[in-house]
């Protein structure tokens, strides 16, 4: 065995069987590896520089018709929220619910439904678009985001929204999601309270679920209870900047 | 016998440039993970339709675990109104464990092995991205160097002799001296339609998936005749991508695997002369 020379055929032949066999534990491994993941989430980055540079802060998501509407909009994630203080408020109509408007802004506010529906709303048809692959048209009222913020004024050192939402995902805390301000300012992103012309049900998100449309659906946080203005959230949870995002999701999730 | 004296030497040619050689084995990778990661994107909703949306009743391919009436289940694979049981490879095969899963592709062919999606999502924007700046690079070089022109535009001549081309392939008959030392009409016109086709087509749909390129350009929606159609389009290029890489490492073995691999890795392609072949 030890005179017998592989020829560089054979030996190419073989190290490619080999190689075939081990590609796959070894990608699963670097999958897993921390450094090498921290080489993949370069992507993200690059991905958020060039959409940003090339779409306008203003430019909207496409808008459909009527007739667009999805017959069924599959309702994704929780579907069904177990906290006692919500199921109490959904049974309630969501009379005594407020939303909280705390962390990086000059007035801290809490807002009650019929409060959030007299402020400027947008009503439009829109697409979503689930990172699993699929999408889905529905029709969304709501409080524009922009306006709400300039009521209760941010404090210049505010750089992103962290929406706090009443469900729990598996064993793990309460859902969370974040946006930046180039996102909260867009004249699209709402905090829909409306879906296809009646109040928003418990699966879609009830009372109130964030519209972001030019991002994925996971950034759509629904049941969303608190909003908190800060400027980074390297300190919440795992500190990626929303459930998913803590999960290994990209943050900036523009594809 | 015959005297080495009267064999002419194989006459050795320079057949591909440095750039086309970095840049084919980058893309050669980058296609690689692409496709597995694509795979493991696409197992997170193994369905396909044109439009805009999903509406499950109008699927164009769809890859199921179905219950059957004894409680037992199969992978079934839906195209059009046709259904196929692909038990074990698609709809339901064996997970790393061997326990029977739920997932479109088996997990021998997508990137992680196990239901993985922001994982896969990683690996294949990290390799897009590779792969759109490896194909500019190359896009520039190959119109720069006068590639394109020189060596992946067919001559007259050849497209005048294209049936006889395809019935000498057919009969795995190929070039040989002088005419090997350029690209065939049927390589030629094929390597066209993967670079300037299929693989810019492959990104372009890729791009249409994304809900903040829809604002941006909206008008690649109607292009593409919707999100869901890009999505359908993407995975029809990355079937034909993969195809044509079948074919190409087909010819890659039939015409001579070694001389093929090793022009490609030092760029010298060893041409068989009429009299070397003649003289055997």
């Amino acid at each position: 065995m030890a005179s017998e020379r592989l020829s560089r055929r054979s030996f190419l032949i073989r190290g490619g069987a080999v190689g075939g066999a081990v590609l796959l534990g070894g990608c699963d491994q670097l999958s897993q590896s921390p450094d090498f993941r921290d080489v993949l989430y370069k992507a993200e980055g690059a991905t958020e520089r060039v959409q940003r540079l090339v779409l306008s802060q203003r430019s909207l998501a496409r808008e459909y018709t009527e007739a667009d509407l999805s017959k069924h909009f599959k309702a994704n994630g929780s579907t069904r929220v177990a906290d006692p203080l919500y199921r109490q408020a959904l049974l309630g109509g969501f009379t005594d619910w407020r939303l909280k408007i705390d962390g990086l802004v000059e007035r801290p506010t809490a807002l009650s439904l019929a409060e959030l529906r007299t402020l400027p709303a947008r009503t439009q048809i829109t697409r979503h678009d689930c990172v699993e692959g699929w999408s889905a048209i529905g029709k969304w009222t709501g409080a524009q985001l922009g306006p709400l913020l300039q009521s209760v004024g941010l404090k210049p050192e505010a750089r992103y929204l962290v929406f706090h939402c009443a469900d729990k995902l598996g064993r793990t805390g309460n859902y969370y999601e974040s946006i930046d301000l180039i996102d909260a300012f867009h004249p699209q992103t709402i905090l829909a309270y409306d879906m296809n012309g009646a109040a928003l049900t418990e699966p879609h998100g009830a009372p109130i679920r964030l519209r972001v449309e030019r991002q994925l659906g996971y950034k759509h946080a629904k049941y969303v209870e608190r909003i908190e203005a800060v400027s980074n959230f390297a300190m919440i949870r795992g500190g990626r900047g929303g459930f998913w995002e803590d999960l290994g999701y990209e943050w900036y999730a523009g594809i | 016998m015959v005297s080495s004296a009267i064999v002419p030497q194989p006459e050795i040619v320079y057949r591909h440039s440095v750039m086309v050689r970095i840049t084919h084995w980058v893309n050669a990778f980058c296609l690689l993970v692409l496709l597995v990661s694509g795979l493991q994107i696409f197992n997170a909703h193994p369905t396909l339709y044109f439009g805009e949306k999903s509406e499950p009743d109008r699927a164009v391919l769809s890859m199921r675990a179905v219950e059957q009436p004894d409680g037992s289940y199969r992978g079934i694979t839906t195209i059009g109104s046709a259904q196929f049981d692909t038990t074990g490879v698609l709809g339901l095969s064996r997970d790393a464990s061997g326990e029977y899963e739920d997932r479109g592709f088996p997990s021998w062919i997508t990137l992680p092995s196990y239901r993985d999606l922001a994982t896969g999502r990683r690996w294949h924007f990290f390799f897009a991205w590779l792969f759109v700046l490896n194909g500019l690079a190359y896009l520039i070089y190959a119109a720069w160097s006068g590639h394109v022109r020189r060596d992946l535009a067919p001559t007259r001549s050849q497209l005048r002799h294209i049936g006889q081309s395809i019935w000498e392939h057919v009969r795995f008959h190929f070039p040989k001296g002088e005419e090997a030392k350029s690209y065939n009409v049927l390589q030629k016109l094929a390597y066209l339609a993967v670079i300037f086709g299929l693989l810019p087509l492959v990104v372009l749909t890729g791009l249409t998936m994304s809900p903040a390129m829809n604002a941006a350009f909206p008008f690649m929606l109607d292009v593409f005749g919707g999100r869901q159609s890009a999505r359908t389009i993407h995975f029809l290029c990355a079937t034909g991508i993969t195809l044509f890489v079948v074919v190409h490492l087909v010819m890659v073995v039939a015409t001579g695997t070694w001389n093929n691999i090793r022009s490609m890795i030092t760029g010298r392609y060893v041409i068989e002369t009429e009299e070397a072949t003649h003289g055997k």
